[in-house]
């Protein structure tokens, strides 16, 4: 656990956070740190809490008990707006609004803090460069554009103000095996270019560990272990660990 | 697309309030739902011309309340009465045998005068089919009391005045049970056809002697008279003294056989009220008594469409805010939407007749009336198109940090779009025929040759109104679904495609 002076430094901090729906509890007394910079990722079946704690960051949810804090600012409702607004957030099938255009779904955000159409127009070339998005696919709907296309445009979307932090919540879960491996790469190597604070919420491992230097494992609302993919891999904390590690299926072997 | 639609719902708007645009202010004649008092209307528009005052008449208004509040509140100036329905239903504490100077004393603190007798007295009576009167050897109103199985047809004013049925029935202890309301001149054909026994009608109907009807002896002197008078506003007197002279020189004219006649020129032989009234007073019918098919057709579609369409614009300005608030706060959605389905369980007549007090007669009251007939569609199409929206999209609004106000207008309005314009046409649809109603408190549209067609029993009348409205809701319905297609972001149909 860290002292409350370098949560000050902190991207994000958590500090004993509970927060239940009805009778689930959703986070337990949870305290998490992000350092700026670094990218994490939350793994955990579903219901372990790990989308609340991206949710929570964003103040889509607001903690029963706790405090949550941005850039060392306690998150308040009368901030909440202009600290998304240096968050990006992607989540699974991408969120896109069906009745705009791609370009009509960037250029919300940058429209509304007053953007001219060509600072936009300059903004989105760039993200379509970083992303490697046709720019002949930016005048479609999103109905238009194929599922990894869709992940792309979302997470630009996400970027365009620059934000300092991008929360992604399970960015890759909806897409096919082999647009998935492609965009790992690809959001990989964005990454390393942006070197903004990443949390990633995934249940997937392999993909956790490929992503992400720090991993922190969740299970009903609680931190069970926080540490590297070989840490939860040769010190699994419990039992659970040890199996959610084992977890993975090999290939068969098929003899000719 | 909200551009779209303000500009759209704007020009709606203008195009509806040009004809509106008011000139100088002629003598207004109303007359009941019924041919003589429609004939004595036009009788006294004639005369208003024959004195040289301009006049309109708004024909068949509705009933005795409608009439006499209108003419009580300045809507209409001049309409013509029966000095029993004075005694028994309009006034309080006048004995039911006063004559008509003790009435004209005590209509004067109203700012209301009165004719002498125009010469005839068109009481209530009981009629029957004469054969079945023969056959049970009825003749007088209280030998009715030995049969009590038979059944009773009675206008619907009738059956609620004090001076109607219920009173009819304690003085001659009636027994029957069988007893229903309907439309007087649905109930001659009830009459004839034997779906009746008995039915109220006036001493001076036309159908009396066409049906062979024997009206029964009021041996109990129940009914009072009713002498045909003419009721205008006192400041007519002032405004037009020549028209007021016009009515006085009428009384005194018209004898029963007089009335019967003409009643019986326009319900049995066709012939126009307007020219019957014009031959009474030698004069020549005026042209515009008949204009042709087509300009008929204009001005009522006119007048229709406009009633449609400013209610619905009324509407959509306070029903699209109100399903937004309703999506927003769930218990003011709960309440919002089920007061506004109560407004949709009042019956259309009984909610034109509220809007009376309130409005007038006319084309407000009417358009008040299917402003609230449309508010349901449209606030619960507005609700259920927001709260429906999915909670991912909902979510990534939210995420983006735009305030609720751009969310709202950028991304949820929008995503609606298709259940608000949806719940328009509903109610759109539905006006177009409500508004058929409409004709009976004096706002003409197509329910005018309805309600005409209705009482002279002429099924050409009755097309010529309903077969428009027909045509009218489906061309609404059909561009509304244009206007759907055109305001529907392209996204979205791609969306409904897939």
């Amino acid at each position: 656990m860290q002292d409350s002076e370098s949560a000050a430094t902190s991207a994000f901090a958590i500090r004993q956070v509970s927060k239940r729906y009805d009778s689930v509890v959703a986070v337990d007394n949870l305290s998490l740190d992000f350092e700026a910079g670094t990218t994490t990722a939350l793994i955990g079946s579903s219901g372990s809490g790990k989308s609340t704690v991206l949710r929570l960051l964003l103040g889509l949810e607001w903690p029963d008990r706790g405090t949550v804090s941005i850039g060392g600012h306690p998150l308040e409702p009368a901030q909440v707006l202009q600290l998304r607004r240096r968050v990006g957030y992607v989540i699974q099938e991408g969120g896109l609004f069906p009745h705009l255009t791609a370009r009509g779904n960037l250029a919300l955000l940058p429209h509304y803090l007053g953007w001219d159409a060509a600072r936009i127009g300059q903004r989105a070339k760039e993200l379509a460069e970083l992303t490697h998005l046709p720019l002949a696919a930016l005048e479609r709907f999103p109905a238009e554009l194929s599922g990894g296309q869709r992940q792309r445009v979302a997470l630009m979307r996400g970027l365009m103000a620059d934000p300092d932090a991008l929360l992604l919540d399970e960015p890759l879960g909806a897409l096919d095996p082999i647009v998935r491996h492609e965009l790992q790469d690809e959001l990989k190597r964005i990454f390393a270019e942006l070197n903004k604070t990443v949390i990633l919420v995934t249940h997937d491992l392999p993909e956790a560990a490929w992503f992400a230097e720090r991993l922190v494992l969740m299970r009903k609302g609680a931190v069970i272990q926080d540490g590297c993919f070989e840490d939860l891999r040769d010190h699994p904390a419990d039992e659970f660990v040890a199996r959610f590690v084992a977890a993975r299926r090999q290939l068969p072997r098929v003899s000719r | 697309m909200n551009r779209r639609l303000l500009s759209l719902l704007l020009g709606a708007w203008a195009c509806t309030l040009l004809p509106m645009a008011g000139h100088a202010d002629p003598v207004r004649i109303g007359s009941k739902q019924f041919t003589e008092s429609v004939i004595l209307g036009e009788l006294a528009r004639a005369s208003a011309r024959q004195a040289g005052t301009d006049a309109v008449h708004k024909r068949q208004l509705g009933g005795t309340r409608i009439l006499w509040r209108a003419l009580l509140q300045g809507d209409i100036d001049v309409y013509p009465e029966y000095t029993g329905t004075l005694t028994h239903e309009l006034l309080k504490n006048v004995p039911a045998n006063a004559d008509i100077s003790t009435l004209r004393a005590r209509l004067k603190p109203l700012g209301i005068g009165i004719t002498n007798s125009l010469g005839f007295n068109n009481t209530y009576a009981i009629g029957m089919r004469a054969d079945e009167a023969k056959r049970l050897r009825i003749v007088r109103i209280s030998e009715l009391r030995r049969h009590a199985g038979l059944r009773f047809g009675f206008s619907n004013e009738f059956m609620n005045r004090n001076d109607g049925w219920p009173g009819l029935r304690r003085r001659y202890d009636l027994p029957q049970r069988d007893v229903r309301g309907m439309d007087h001149a649905l109930a001659y054909r009830a009459l004839a056809s034997g779906a009746v026994d008995a039915i109220d009608l006036y001493s001076t109907d036309a159908e009396i002697p066409y049906y062979h009807l024997r009206t029964l002896d009021d041996d109990l002197h129940y009914f009072p008279r009713y002498e045909a008078v003419y009721l205008y506003r006192l400041q007519l007197e002032q405004s037009a003294p020549g028209f007021v002279a016009a009515l006085n020189g009428l009384a005194g004219r018209i004898d029963e056989e007089t009335m019967r006649g003409m009643n019986a020129r326009v319900k049995l032989q066709g012939v126009k009220e307007d020219v019957v009234a014009a031959d009474f007073l030698g004069l020549r019918a005026d042209a515009d008594g008949h204009p042709g098919l087509w300009s008929r057709l204009l001005q009522r579609t006119l007048e229709h469409t406009k009633l449609v369409l400013v209610s619905l614009g009324l509407a959509v300005l306070l029903a699209i805010p109100l399903g937004v608030l309703a999506a927003r706060l769930r218990r003011f959605g709960q309440v919002v939407i089920g007061l506004t389905g109560i407004l949709q369980t009042v019956p259309s007549l009984a909610m034109f007749v509220f809007m009376i007090p309130l409005f007038g007669i006319g084309a407000w009251p009417a358009i008040a009336a299917l402003f609230l007939y449309s508010l349901l569609p449209i606030v619960r199409n507005t609700h259920a198109g927001l709260v429906g929206i999915a909670p991912e999209l909902r979510e990534s609004a939210a995420a983006l940090g735009l305030p609720p106000g751009v969310r709202l207008r950028r991304i949820e309005l929008p995503l609606a779009a298709r259940s608000i314009l949806a719940g328009i046409k509903t109610a759109a649809v539905i006006n177009v025929g409500i508004a058929t109603l409409a004709a009976l408190i004096g706002a003409g549209g197509y329910g005018q040759p309805i309600l005409t067609g209705i009482r002279l029993d002429d099924i050409g009348l009755i097309l010529e109104g309903a077969a428009p409205a027909a045509l009218l809701a489906l061309i609404v319905q059909g561009v509304f679904e244009g206007i759907e297609r055109w305001l529907t972001p392209r996204g979205l149909r791609l969306v409904a495609r897939q």
